[in-house]
């Protein structure tokens, strides 16, 4: 997309507004609409990834040392993976 | 030259689907459109029509089937009538704002309660401002044609949009009339093969119906419309073509002995012709009348309808649709808004009538003319009146 979505005009539009550029959901910054998010106490993480099976967004995967993390620009903050946490590794806070 | 035939105007519409090579259809019966499903059913079972045949569970499933078959750039029809395309009335949105040409045959009856199986302008009336764009024909030729022109319109690249060609339960459905039946190969170089720029196709990924964001849903609305009303210009070429290939040409308005009327009667669909012979006895009376036959209604003809009526002095506008609690029907509210910034312009008088089948006869449209010309004369003390209705 050369144009940011809110740019465009009614002459941009494709025939019946089609988009074209596959996986463009990807631009949308879903993790705005959030009130809570996750934080994690890694002492009490066994890296089992409970979480990012049951996260509805598809958004948390292991980081480079293997803890299960939330990518905050997906993360809608519903707060599942806290509560499906086996040991309560994950703590729901308001967002500031 | 084109066999003139005897034959059902149901059966013509579906033998016009037939010669314009549909791809797919997908309906659900409903009086008084079903002879023309149980015709493509037939002519598809017995392999006279190359073409899938989709039945459905439901007039909302018919018209998302057909949302289906159109985004692959399948050549789609569709008929209805009545509560089926009330049924259908969310998808109808959807059909128009995403572009699919897909043809609908709505074979026009009232809306209950009560339960009337018999034709009046309420069904199609109520999906005005669906997008689409809507065709009435005022006999079975008209029919016949306008099914063929719909699919060569609908499917244009400068257009992509889907087009209801409304034709009157019973009144021409369930009638024998005399109709030209074109040739194949005529039609063939009439309607190009249906090529949709966008279709789903696996090696071109596209997303179709997203959602649109309070950013975008107002562009993406404004492109609709401006996109429906420059679709009178492709229709309008159309119909010239259609005319020097078929000898019969079509308008958005017809006049009929309008010349020097001081007093016009407005009617749509197949009342119209009925209208015509009251509008011949009233001229051999010596009456200044004439009567504009309204065919093309989304989108609307205004520049057509300001020109047809300049010199009138009385329109009489008959609406076989009833906006209740409001300024009486449709077409009466939209015309008299068409003329309301002109500074001659005639008075406008408004009637409901011919609701639920109830006939009106040519005496009839004599009578509804010269009550016209009374209360555009005296006034009236209500906004429009219900033709015939006892007290």
């Amino acid at each position: 997309m050369t144009k940011a979505g809110n740019e465009l005009s009614w002459k941009d539009l494709e025939v019946g507004s089609i988009i074209t550029e596959p996986g463009n959901a990807s631009q949308y910054q879903t993790g705005d609409w959030r009130t809570q998010k996750p934080t994690y106490e890694h002492s009490r993480c066994i890296k089992c990834g409970l979480c990012s099976i049951f996260c509805p967004e598809g958004c948390i995967e292991p980081n480079q040392e293997g803890f299960y993390e939330a990518n905050l620009f997906y993360c809608k903050g519903c707060g599942i993976c806290a509560r499906e946490c086996w040991t309560k590794a994950i703590i729901m806070v308001e967002e500031a | 030259m084109a066999q003139r035939i005897g034959i059902e105007v149901s059966r013509a519409v579906s033998i016009a689907v037939k010669l314009a090579d549909a791809d797919v259809i997908s309906a659900y019966p409903i009086t008084p459109q079903t002879h023309i499903v149980e015709d493509l059913s037939e002519l598809v079972a017995n392999g006279e029509l190359e073409a899938s045949f989709i039945p459905v569970e439901s007039e909302h499933s018919a018209l998302s089937a057909c949302l289906g078959s159109a985004a692959v750039g399948a050549r789609t029809f569709t008929a209805t009538a009545s509560q089926g395309l009330e049924l259908m009335h969310e998808v109808l949105y959807v059909a128009s704002a995403m572009r699919f040409p897909i043809v609908m045959a709505v074979a026009n009856r009232a809306v209950a309660a009560p339960i009337s199986i018999w034709g009046d302008h309420s069904d199609v009336m109520s999906t005005r401002d669906t997008g689409w764009i809507q065709i009435f024909a005022a006999n079975g030729q008209e029919a016949f044609d306008t099914v063929l022109c719909a699919f060569r319109i609908g499917e244009d690249s400068r257009v992509l949009l889907p087009v209801m060609v409304n034709l009157d339960g019973f009144h021409l459905t369930h009638v024998i009339e005399p109709i030209a039946i074109a040739e194949v190969d005529v039609v063939k170089r009439f309607i190009p093969p249906c090529k949709y720029p966008l279709p789903l196709d696996p090696d071109r990924p596209v997303s179709m119906g997203a959602v649109g964001p309070p950013y975008i849903y107002p562009e993406a609305k404004k492109a609709q419309q401006v996109n429906l009303a420059a679709s009178k210009e492709v229709i309008l070429q159309c119909w010239q073509e259609f005319g020097d290939l078929f000898g019969r040409y079509y308008s958005p308005l017809e006049c009929y002995r309008c010349e020097g009327a001081k007093a016009l009667l407005l009617a749509m669909g197949s009342f119209s012709e009925t209208a015509m012979s009251a509008i011949d006895t009233m001229r051999d009376e010596g009456n200044d009348v004439g009567l504009i036959k309204l065919r093309l209604w989304r989108p609307f003809p205004f520049d057509e309808i300001r020109h047809a009526v300049r010199d009138a002095e009385v329109l009489v506008v008959l609406d076989r649709a009833l906006s209740a609690g409001g300024p009486g029907g449709p077409v009466f509210s939209e015309i008299r808004s068409a003329l309301y910034d002109l500074d001659k312009k005639p008075k406008v008088v408004g009637f409901v009538g011919g609701l639920g089948g109830r006939d009106i006869s040519a005496e009839g449209f004599t009578e509804m003319i010269k009550r016209g010309m009374e209360i555009a004369r005296k006034g009236s003390e209500q906004e429009f009146e219900m033709f015939k209705v006892r007290e």
